[in-house]
């Protein structure tokens, strides 16, 4: 299921049947099951869905953070290792994360330089070099030199996610992972990341794979959207295919419920009920509970991916309507 | 008649360091019986300030001016015993964070009754019954097993559907909602708006909705105040404030949105964040407190502090040069009926 990858650019990143389970109370509930999903050099991927639909486990799959329960994740073409006690092997070095929260991810008792500098001195830098990289990363994301030797505290919300961009691009990465690297920052700030992150695509011919809960957001920096409902991907196209003409009506519910900020006093759409228990999907379609143009089949028939309107959607109905549907 | 809140004047000062410090500064509003009124501004703004207030819930050794007469009685002025009658019983409050306004070992019926038992004075089996209607309300599925569940057993939106159930529970006639939904996916955002929306049509709810989100806004408030650095920026009717902005600081927020509607464009358009970040409390600038930031600033700004002037039918607008271009095409009336 890769929708519409611009050909012409190598693939970075693929995820094949990729499978994420984490143990509770003895049994094993599948978080991610079955995703496959390419990042090629300068594309922007968006990766949405509500809590709980594993895009953050798919997101940390991606970069080794999890391992796989079933699937593959090649970076290069070289498989993803999961993350363990050892260092992680060089030529994942390329593959960077970041995080959503730049109050934790950060150490507070280091200086903003030396943070910055550990991505140099770790892809086998000397100290001066991270010194000299650090000041000029620091510059890039938007910050002063001087910042370097601060810490932490002494920023906001906006300012350490830059610091922590600045600390991954130290790593000189070809593809990186964003998971929600703006949720927790202020509309402005929120402006300013976003700019940030798409200029280094667009300007340095990086992947970018941004998983997000706000699709307003995704909408305005991705080129393709995958959309994610309990641990499969249901839609994947370009962001305008998804944004604009959604076809899974998961994806529409989504697109609806969105609040226009334009002062029109119009309610956002109501999807009813609860995304079900990972730990017990429901049968066929995992979306047909709640869906509104569910018909029997949905019910015992799990859609695989097909094209519909020229991006891959998993939805038996749109990918086939029967008779007595409506136009 | 007097609406059933009407803050005038507003200043609170917050100990500090330094010794006070305005958050709240010459804030005046109104929300009547059925109104959803919202707050918007950055972390900072004193937006929450405002509701602390209005609860009577601000830190030792805080100051207050102004008035707040909600049912004609100055909630700024009444004692402890008073107020906290008040509280649950008249006015009730949802914080963003459902997890820590529900005890983590109570029963959810337990928490939902007690109101309803303490300030209506139900028995057990009426507050019972109430609960489940109420839980039905809010749309929690099999409201009678419910009762019996701890709130670790529900899913972020449904904790957060119980803690309004809760803030109901003994019918009150104001409901402060601060950034109820940000913590929420849309389609339970969705959800949570369409029941506020449903709640001041049906029993005439007052609601006081805080929320950096416009598009929040946009949804539910009848009218909308923009605070910036303690102080109103601009009020008005909601289609008046969002789709014709007058004062600068609120251009600046809906810039810095993706907007939605501009998906047919085939050349993105990057966002456009506001320069700088707010001032912290205490440091705020002279003259106009947004002066730095504002590309439309004159001299004056810096020296000169704005007072919020009418500039159209309740419009409020706190800034003297009123630089924005009018926009004639956009809708001053109410927007249809939802």
């Amino acid at each position: 299921m890769t929708g519409a990858t611009p050909a012409a650019e190598p693939t970075l990143l693929e995820l094949t049947g990729v499978a994420v389970e984490y143990g509770r109370r003895g049994a094993r509930v599948r978080a991610v099951d079955g995703v496959d999903l390419t990042v090629a050099a300068g594309e922007v991927v968006g990766l949405v869905g509500e809590s709980g639909c594993g895009k953050s486990s798919l997101g940390r799959a991606a970069v080794g953070l999890e391992p796989l329960a079933a699937g593959s994740a090649r970076f290069l073409g070289e498989p993803v290792t999961t993350i363990g006690r050892g260092a992680r092997p060089g030529r994942l070095r390329r593959l960077q994360m970041v995080f959503q929260d730049p109050y934790s991810s950060l150490n507070p008792r280091r200086t903003v330089g030396d943070l910055v500098a550990d991505g140099v001195t770790l892809g086998g830098g000397s100290r001066a070099e991270g010194r000299t990289r650090a000041a000029a990363l620091l510059e890039r994301v938007g910050l002063p030199a001087s910042a370097a030797g601060a810490y932490p505290h002494e920023f906001s919300g906006g300012q350490r996610q830059r610091i922590a961009i600045a600390r991954t691009l130290a790593a000189d990465p070809l593809c990186i992972v964003a998971d929600e690297p703006i949720s927790a920052l202020d509309a402005s700030a929120q402006a300013t990341v976003a700019n940030l992150l798409s200029g280094l695509v667009r300007d340095g011919g990086i992947g970018l794979l941004l998983v997000s809960h706000d699709l307003s957001v995704v909408r305005q920096v991705a080129d393709r959207v995958a959309v994610m409902y309990l641990g499969r991907v249901v839609e994947v196209g370009t962001t305008e295919q998804v944004w604009s003409r959604p076809q899974h009506p998961y994806t529409q519910a989504l697109v609806a419920a969105i609040p226009r900020p334009d002062g029109g006093g119009v309610l956002p759409a109501d999807l009813p009920g609860d995304v079900p228990d990972p730990a017990d999907p429901p049968s066929g379609c995992r979306f047909h509970p709640r869906c509104p143009i569910v018909e029997d089949r949905c019910r015992t028939t799990d859609p695989r991916p097909e094209t519909v309107a020229g991006r891959e959607v998993a939805c038996l109905v749109r990918a086939a309507p029967s008779a007595r549907a409506d136009a | 008649m007097e609406p059933l809140l009407r803050v005038e004047d507003l200043r609170v000062e917050l100990p500090t360091r330094r010794g006070l410090r305005p958050a709240v500064d010459g804030l005046s509003f109104d929300v009547g019986e059925g109104e959803i009124v919202g707050i918007a501004g950055e972390s900072g703004s004193g937006k929450t300030m405002t509701a602390m207030t209005l609860l009577g819930l601000l830190p030792h050794g805080a100051r207050t001016s102004g008035s707040a007469r909600f049912d004609g009685r100055d909630l700024l002025t009444l004692g402890r015993r008073q107020l906290r009658d008040l509280r649950g019983r008249q006015i009730a409050m949802v914080s963003q964070d459902p997890s820590t306004a529900l005890h983590p070992i109570l029963p959810v019926g337990t928490q939902v009754t007690e109101h309803m038992r303490h300030h209506l004075g139900l028995s057990k089996s009426a507050a019972r019954a109430e609960a489940v209607d109420l839980l039905a309300t809010v749309r929690i599925p099999d409201p009678e097993r419910a009762l019996g569940a701890y709130p670790g057993q529900f899913s972020g939106g449904m904790r957060q559907r119980i803690a309004i159930a809760v803030a109901l529970a003994a019918r009150p006639r104001l409901l402060l909602a601060d950034e109820p939904t940000t913590a929420l996916d849309v389609t339970v955002q969705a959800g949570i708006l369409r029941l506020l929306d449903r709640l001041r049509r049906e029993r005439g709810l007052a609601v006081l909705v805080i929320t950096h989100d416009l598009g929040v806004m946009s949804a539910v408030a009848d009218r909308v105040a923009v605070m910036y650095a303690g102080r109103l920026a601009e009020s008005g009717p909601r289609a008046q404030v969002l789709a014709a902005p007058r004062h600068p600081y609120t251009r600046g927020l809906l810039d810095a949105l993706p907007h939605p509607e501009a998906a047919d464009d085939p050349a993105r358009v990057a966002l456009r964040p506001i320069p700088g970040s707010p001032p912290s409390l205490g440091d705020v600038p002279a003259g106009c407190p947004f002066h730095p930031r504002c590309a439309f600033a004159v001299p004056a700004c810096s020296t000169d502090r704005p007072e919020p002037l009418p500039v159209a039918a309740g419009h409020l607008l706190a800034c003297p040069p009123d630089p924005l271009p009018r926009d004639d095409a956009a809708p001053v009336a109410e927007g249809a009926p939802a």
